[in-house]
């Protein structure tokens, strides 16, 4: 072997050689990139927050200017990480790895899907620098369409743009996974991500549109006072509520559905075992993603629905929490008479399992009618969808991430380093958002600037929390990088894992494979297989 | 209302201990999962630990029993947690017949609250303890929600639509009112308090603060002044159906259908009143949408609701011993 051998890292060195490259891998680092900017802008309204939060008194910000925190907060993060992060970068990046494909199945499309992304992005983000938005991420009518004096539209056009990318995102990864397999992998041969990912695929294409849809009424009503959410102008605001929420619950499922993927990974391959239930995990993935799109009103049982309909909406909130029960059992029935290596990825996938359990179960307090009238709107929600969407979405993103550094870069990161930062991370988020469970059931509302004293307490251990999350997430940001230029070399399967993706040098060719890969076995044979030392 | 650092919030009222016991069973139930799960895992990493990266786990590919029992276990107990929440849901959406009335608007960044004896107050809301209230709101501009934690009640208030909370205070004193749903730029100061009080110190307040007659009084007023009166008569004489003893009836409508009338359909009715208009009569009736504050309008169901004939056993009339007819404007 040549002591730099041909990557897709280095045959190409120019700008344009990555700004116009249809290379899936160049692609998600691209990617990368962008999230990692957008969680850095997020995490920086985060930190404002929380600081302004350490007292009762609004000392730091005017009212204005913190309702434009939250929402700026909310906008960055949800549009620009949570749902691009693991399917964007992740995905694009592995699938066609793991099918034995030399690229997605259509690569000038992903290359689009990239630029509609930052072009998107870069609307919202001219929308914050001039001024801001604060109608909450969301923007719920009539304050969006009649009140609020802030760049609702800019934003809204950043919202409506990006969604094209997860559109067409979503589209690519569906054609890729059903044409572009490798000979021999079956449908039941698939990795579990590639199962996730597929379900990811169908929400992001048929709820997608639905918040254009919703985005683009909006802007129709605040530009020609044309009455559609706006009771003073004969409209429904809680129309508004419906249609912002067919798409954005099932958002959440594409923001968890892709880590809860990657966790089926790490966590089969660090138990050295075969998925427990392996087609039970892969169509609980579906029943997520078809029953995610009914239950949407459960946002909404103190918006004045029917009695009737808030009792379906329950139940079926119910319905959906029993497919991500029975992944939690199978994820721990895997470990058991496995052989376990604790390191890091498998450390961060356990972190991630015990936030995704209390951000999961605080979902069924949260669904119980009588029970959610209460907590509705107040610190309780804010924790509960903090525990899924950070404790789950992220902590899974970091798993992969770590599982798929090495193929990524070629390079180790610091073991230890790595391990210390999902501990800081596990804890700091715990100490962030636990205390919130207790603000909201005492009382205390979500989007309050100012609150009474006796919230003081809690408020001030929650940004202490927030200050050890940054510490760990900084941790993360600087031994990640450390490895580019120091990591040791990875070789190509430094996990010993199965998978089509451990099969190709690290980094991986240009064109992934030098032979096609042909399969003939299931996924995650660990047990039946000799493991190799390469 | 506590100054004091707590963990748990106060029970002020009827359905909170309810609202709490089935949080605490949640909480015990998703706790012993979570346990459950956690210790699993935490044994399993310690005992199946191995530095062998070589080393193999055992060829175990699932179990249908398994997957069938922590399908079905969790399904079931959902059920539970759903008809149990569902059942308190009922109530907390129901009012009972006999609550007293009160009548609230919200708009940025206020609330302001109408007693039927036609005391007004603002950020503050003053009601006896031991009896149903049942306050009945909208919203002038934007989406508000009205949330009094220590009662464990909320609901929004729309534009356009009446939405109702309701509550027996059980213990006197001071609790938090905030708005729930975010407004603008001074959503956190649009907060204010329920004083709960003795009935007997509740009647003295509100004799102490009379204005201008009661509600229904000033909807009478309003009804005079916009000159309803010349087609809704006492008799079925007018160009429009008389309005006595209408409410809580249903109602036959031009098309076929009927509706119930209660306080959503009477303002729907007085702004757009060929929405639903009543059988057998002309769509005349001029609209009053954008011509009335909501304030002027609830004193116009309230007056609309007080039109009925003494004689007949009326469910708002039949008053329990100890309670006032709400409909009934004297109340010392």
């Amino acid at each position: 072997m040549a002591s730099t051998p041909l990557t897709y890292l280095n045959h190409q060195h120019s700008v344009a050689s990555w700004l116009l490259t249809k290379d899936h891998k160049r692609i998600g680092l691209m990617y990368l990139a962008v999230v990692t900017l957008a969680f850095f802008l997020g995490g920086l309204f985060a930190t404002v927050i929380r600081l302004e939060l350490a007292t009762p008194a609004g000392d730091l910000l005017s009212n204005d200017d913190y309702n434009k925190m939250f929402t700026m907060h909310g906008v960055a993060m949800v549009f620009f990480v949570l749902i691009p992060a693991v399917p964007a970068i992740l995905g694009n990046f592995v699938l066609p790895l793991m099918l034995g494909a030399k690229d997605v199945a259509f690569p000038k499309l992903n290359l689009l899907s990239w630029y509609i992304f930052v072009i998107g992005f870069l609307f919202t983000v001219y929308a914050m620098v001039t001024g801001g938005v604060d109608t909450g991420w969301t923007f719920y009518t009539p304050y969006s369409s009649r009140a609020s004096n802030s760049n609702v539209m800019m934003t809204g056009l950043g919202v409506f743009i990006t969604g094209f990318s997860s559109i067409l995102t979503g589209l690519n990864f569906m054609v890729t996974i059903h044409r572009m397999r490798a000979p021999g992998l079956t449908w039941f041969r698939l990795p579990l991500f590639v199962w996730a990912v597929y379900a990811t695929s169908l929400v992001q294409i048929l709820g997608t549109p639905v918040i254009a849809i919703t985005v683009l009424a909006l802007a129709i009503e605040r530009f020609f006072r044309f009455g559609i959410f706006d009771a003073a102008l004969g409209g429904d605001p809680v129309l508004f509520q419906h249609m912002f929420w067919f798409y954005s619950h099932p958002a959440v499922y594409i923001m968890i559905l892709p880590p809860m993927g990657a966790i089926s990974e790490v966590i089969a391959c660090f138990s050295r075992k075969t998925i427990f239930g392996y087609s039970f995990v892969a169509f609980s993935s579906l029943a997520i993603a078809i029953f995610g799109f009914l239950v949407w009103a459960h946002h909404m049982f103190v918006s004045g629905i029917s009695v009737y309909s808030a009792l379906v909406f329950s139940f079926l909130t119910y319905a959906v929490a029993i497919p991500s029960a029975v992944k939690t059992f199978n994820w721990t029935a895997t470990m058991y008479k496995g052989a376990i290596w604790l390191k890091a990825p498998m450390i961060w996938a356990i972190a991630f399992l015990a936030l995704f359990l209390i951000g999961g179960l605080t979902g069924l307090i949260t669904a119980a009618l009588g029970v959610d009238v209460h907590i509705h709107d107040t610190y309780f929600v804010v924790a509960h969808f903090h525990f899924i969407m950070v404790g789950g979405a992220v902590m899974g993103f970091f798993a992969g991430l770590h599982f798929w550094w090495p193929k990524i870069t070629g390079r180790m990161y610091s073991e230890i380093w790595a391990k210390v930062a999902a501990i800081i991370v596990l804890a700091g988020f715990n100490l962030t958002f636990g205390p919130q469970f207790i603000l909201g059931y005492l009382g205390m509302p979500r989007r309050y600037h100012v609150y009474p004293d006796e919230f003081q307490v809690l408020n001030v251990l929650s940004s202490a929390g927030a200050s050890i999350l940054a510490v760990g997430y900084l941790l993360v940001g600087i031994y990640l990088t450390v490895s580019l230029f120091k990591g040791e070399r990875a070789g190509a399967n430094p996990w010993h894992a199965t998978g089509l993706e451990w099969t190709t040098q690290s980094p991986p060719l240009p064109h992934n494979f030098e032979v096609q890969p042909i399969v003939t076995h299931d996924a995650y044979e660990y047990a039946s297989r000799e493991i190799t030392v390469d | 209302m506590g100054s004091g650092f707590s963990l748990f919030p106060e029970q002020a009222s009827t359905i909170a201990s309810r609202v709490d016991n089935l949080f605490l069973f949640i909480v015990a139930v998703t706790a012993f999962f979570a346990v459950l799960v956690s210790v699993l895992v935490i044994w399993f990493a310690a005992k199946y630990h191995t530095e062998d990266p070589l080393a193999v786990g055992e060829s175990i590919h699932g179990s249908i029993p398994l997957e069938l029992a922590w399908s079905i276990i969790p399904f079931l107990i959902s059920i539970v947690i759903f008809a149990w929440a569902a059942d308190v849901y009922f109530d907390l959406q129901r009012p009972p017949d006999q609550a007293l009335e009160i009548y609230a608007t919200a708009k940025r960044w206020m609330w302001k609250f109408q007693h039927l004896d036609g005391q007004n107050e603002i950020n503050e809301l003053h009601v006896p303890a031991g009896r149903p209230v049942k306050v009945t709101f909208t919203s002038e501009d934007v989406l508000h929600s009205m949330f009094f934690p220590s009662f464990r009640v909320k609901a929004d208030a729309i534009p356009g639509r009446y939405s109702t909370v309701w509550f027996t205070a059980t213990k006197l004193g001071e609790y938090h009112l905030f708005c729930a749903e975010y407004c603008g730029t001074k959503h956190s100061g649009m907060i204010g308090k329920v004083v709960v009080m003795e009935p007997a110190e509740y009647q003295a307040w509100l004799a102490g603060g009379l204005g201008a007659g009661s509600l229904s009084q000033r909807g009478e007023q309003l009804f005079s002044d916009l000159a309803c009166n010349t087609c809704h008569r006492s008799d079925d004489s007018g160009r429009g159906p008389s309005l006595v003893n209408k409410f809580g009836a249903p109602q036959e409508l031009a098309n076929g259908t009927s509706v119930a009338v209660n306080e959503a359909y009477i303002r729907e009715s007085i702004l757009t009143p060929q929405a639903k208009l009543v059988a057998g009569y002309q769509p005349l009736m001029p609209t009053f949408q954008g011509l009335l504050s909501e304030e002027s309008v609830m004193a116009l169901v309230e007056y609309v609701k007080s039109l009925r004939t003494t004689s007949g056993g009326e469910p708002r009339s039949a008053a329990e011993p100890g309670v006032t007819p709400p409909a009934t404007p004297q109340k010392k």
